[in-house]
């Protein structure tokens, strides 16, 4: 089986949970005997440090068996705004001077990225075309088109998770148009499935779940006390700081659980759109001094930052899957998550509270911070449950789905 | 008769650097002391030096003429140990008898608005200070950024000070003019002298502005101005940052030839003399009471102190700080309680200001963070390692040995 699949970033440059969950996918598929061609974005020529190394993830390919990864001149990286978009145009433009090398807007870029896909499409050998969320569904319809083989929309999240209902018509129209065109379409949960089905009008047969995974390594973690912890109860929020994550529900929550315990600090690591919002209606909110912010991190500070925490919370008011909770469990760090997360379907040991439902979320704080005995038993267990996952079986199901869509294709 | 009365705000702070959550707990440093080095001696070039041998020389060709600082303490601190000629320079100002040193908070702090104590011991220790360096017990107060108001002018007479300066605000002024003294409202016998904004922003911000009608500014015709006050008045006070002479105000605008002639332009007209803050005092009686309710400032075009409260940032940055008072002393630490202090110095609040109109770029200048949520972040996570601080120091009830009977 050949797949040729179409990304828009890979570890170890990532901004968010996409690559990583593209890395463990195709590392599990290479176990299943699957060739994956995996074709993604990339800039030449210096643009700043993360940007290189961005395109050096392409050097990586050799690490992993049966992987091949192609890069496409475009401008494409994830969570890019209209704005964030114009204004890399812009500085790239200033450093090569050919600005009409790259489309003006992110939509034209998407269009970009497919013409290239073309290309691609007719140069590769491959029995079926899978592409990950909207930025690449023009690519895998254009080379569904040009190639006749068939394509498997995947879908990490939707317009809905990220804007909190508030849509940009665009890319709906475009995720739609991926789903219908689409021979199959891959869901990371439940959750998302249900999205699918309900806002896309997509027929529920054509949807399948397929849950994400982690995959750790049994190195044992430098044992690490960080000063903070011997005085304060410390709990985490860790991701982008953007409306789909729910940063205000977790201030909210932070203000009732200090009305209680006045020793807890509450931390976001990450940034994004509502970062001065979460930093001024902290201020407002008389809680200043406890809301401590760490900015965006990489590499060994997230896992620092985890350690450092007495509990995680994801209180996202949309989660597709959610990565993060699995990464904090790895680290000894117990974990409260919304029920409004594929995460919440697969992970047993973790409180789970609506995002909305602040008294709740306050309620678990207080109590996982102040009852040794519940907060040993959600760390052990949560501990050694996250050390099962690995990325073998969702590889094999995604294999089950291009076995399928390739035989309806024979018929 | 006019009296022109000259007093320059002499100040560097302590610019904290850029703390991430990981340093807290770590005895790292709160301040960037690399920056505060680099500025204070690249000022110091600019500024103070250059304006100190220029105010030696006037004292000399003049003897009439006459100057008035407010250094604050940490400013003195940096130089002791940074550039102590700067130090020796003033000492040698101090000598000439010319010259006039008021007293303020020694770590240039808004504590007035939060700690009556606090405010009274910091402004003992730069009493004391300045009994140190110049061999004078300065008579007349001038609070941080000349943040005043009835109250404060109450307990700073209560504390033996003959006088206070405070802004020449129009909104308390009203039709009545900054060139007379006054009294508080809430004193028996406490001189008010209140800055002529106009003339004084003539100098320190209008002076090289080239959009300004009235440029370029001469020593004569700046000399005709003041002159104009007599008869409607009775001193004129032209207070202003030192760092406008040489720093604010380059070199190469001219502002050292203006300086350089101003005494001798002012001092053509034969009812013109200059006098130091106490020789004002001495001179004129208050012409009338000045009831001054709410608080002002020299900043910004609100003349309040929006500068430093002006949002929740600022607002719950001061209160935290403040509200650590009493766990801070309680340690009996000196250098823990040096450490908060320093936290408290205004400039700490100014960085976190977001109102960019027209005095954003002031709040810019030396500003050491990008974004003011940038100061915030670094200040609060400070503050938790300053938490840190103290809780090493308290001791625990359990550990307290058991008394033997």
């Amino acid at each position: 089986m050949k797949v040729l699949m179409f990304g828009w970033e890979f570890p170890p440059f990532n901004s968010g949970g996409l690559g990583t969950a593209c890395q463990g996918l195709v590392k599990g598929l290479a176990n299943n005997e699957v060739e994956v061609t995996f074709v993604m974005p990339a800039i030449h020529g210096a643009l700043d440090g993360a940007a290189k190394k961005f395109v050096d993830a392409s050097q990586i390919s050799g690490a992993i068996r049966n992987l091949k990864i192609k890069t496409v001149d475009s401008l494409l990286a994830p969570y890019l705004t209209s704005l964030s978009y114009d204004e890399r145009v812009k500085k790239i433009a200033e450093l090569i001077k050919k600005p009409q090398q790259y489309g003006n807007t992110i939509y034209e870029e998407a269009r970009r990225y497919a013409e290239a896909a073309k290309l691609v499409a007719l140069t590769e050998d491959f029995d079926v075309i899978h592409c990950h969320d909207w930025m690449t569904y023009e690519a895998g319809i254009a080379a569904k088109k040009i190639s006749g083989k068939p394509l498997v929309c995947h879908i990490h999240a939707t317009e809905f998770d990220r804007t909190g209902g508030t849509n940009n018509q665009y890319i709906y129209d475009l995720e739609r148009r991926g789903f219908h065109e689409a021979d199959k379409v891959i869901a990371v949960s439940n959750y998302t499935k249900g999205k699918v089905c309900y806002h896309y009008g997509v027929p529920d047969n054509k949807v399948a779940v397929v849950h994400n995974a982690v995959e750790f390594t049994n190195t044992p973690l430098t044992p690490e006390e960080h000063a903070i912890k011997q005085y304060f109860k410390v709990v985490l929020f860790l991701g982008r700081v953007t409306i789909q994550k729910g940063p205000d529900w977790f201030l909210y929550a932070a203000r009732k659980v200090l009305d209680k315990d006045p020793n807890v600090k509450f931390i976001f690591a990450g940034n994004g759109d509502m970062e001065q919002f979460c930093i001024e209606k902290a201020a407002e909110l008389g809680i200043g001094h406890n809301v401590l912010f760490a900015g965006f991190l990489r590499g060994p500070s997230i896992d620092r930052a985890y350690r450092m925490a007495d509990l995680y919370v994801m209180p996202s008011i949309s989660e597709p899957f959610g990565i993060t909770p699995l990464e904090a469990l790895r680290n000894g760090t117990p974990i409260l998550i919304s029920k409004q997360s594929g995460v919440s379907e697969v992970v047993e040991n973790a409180i789970k509270v609506n995002f909305w439902d602040i008294d709740e979320m306050a309620d678990e704080i207080l109590d996982v911070l102040h009852n040794p005995e519940r907060y040993a038993r959600l760390r052990d267990n949560g501990r050694a449950e996250v050390m099962k996952f690995n990325w073998n079986e969702p590889a094999w199901k995604c294999k089950q789905v291009y076995e399928e869509v390739v035989r309806a294709e024979a018929w | 008769m006019v009296d022109v009365c000259f007093y320059f705000q002499v100040h560097q702070p302590y610019r904290l650097r850029k703390f991430g959550v990981f340093d807290i707990g770590t005895h790292a440093n709160y301040f960037d002391s690399k920056k505060n080095i680099s500025i204070l001696k690249k000022v110091a070039a600019k500024c103070y030096i250059p304006s100190n041998r220029l105010m030696l020389y006037l004292i000399k060709q003049h003897p009439e003429f006459k100057v008035s600082y407010s250094l604050s303490g940490i400013f003195m601190d940096q130089c002791k140990r940074y550039a102590p000629e700067v130090l020796d320079s003033f000492k040698e100002l101090a000598d000439t008898g010319n010259v006039e040193f008021l007293d303020e908070t020694y770590h240039h702090s808004l504590s007035f608005l939060y700690s009556q104590k606090e405010f009274m011991e910091q402004v003992a220790l730069h009493r004391k200070q300045i009994q140190t360096y110049f061999g004078q017990t300065p008579k007349v107060f001038r609070n941080t950024e000349l943040v005043f108001n009835n109250e404060l002018a109450h307990v700073v007479e209560g504390m033996g000070y003959k006088g206070i300066l405070a802004e020449g605000a129009d909104h308390v002024l009203g039709w009545r003019s900054p060139n007379y003294v006054y009294r508080p409202k809430t004193t028996t016998n406490m001189a008010l002298l209140l800055k002529n904004y106009k003339l004084s922003d003539d100098i320190a911000f209008r002076f090289s502005s080239h959009d300004w009608k009235e440029f370029p500014l001469t020593a004569e015709k700046f000399a005709q101005w003041v002159s104009t006050v007599n008869g409607a008045g009775t001193n004129v006070n032209l207070f202003m940052d030192y760092e406008t002479i040489g720093e604010h105000q380059w070199a190469c605008t001219g502002i050292f030839d203006f300086m350089k002639a101003l005494p001798r332009e002012i001092l053509k007209h034969p009812d013109n003399a200059f006098k130091t803050p106490s020789e004002i005092i001495a001179a004129h009686k208050p012409i009338a009471e000045l009831d001054i309710h709410h608080f002002i400032s020299w900043a910004d075009i609100e003349r309040d102190l929006s500068a430093w409260l002006g949002n929740d940032m600022q607002k719950a940055a001061m209160y935290h700080i403040f509200a650590l008072e009493q766990q801070v002393k309680a340690t009996n630490d000196p250098g823990i309680i040096e450490l908060w202090r320093k936290l408290t110095t205004s400039d700490n609040f100014y960085y976190m200001c977001t109102k960019w109109f027209a005095d954003g770029d002031v709040h810019k200048y030396f500003n050491p963070h990008d974004r003011p949520h940038d100061a915030f972040i670094s200040f609060m996570n400070i503050l938790t390692d300053l938490q840190i601080r103290i809780k090493k120091k308290e001791v625990k009830p359990l550990e307290q040995p058991i008394p033997a009977r």
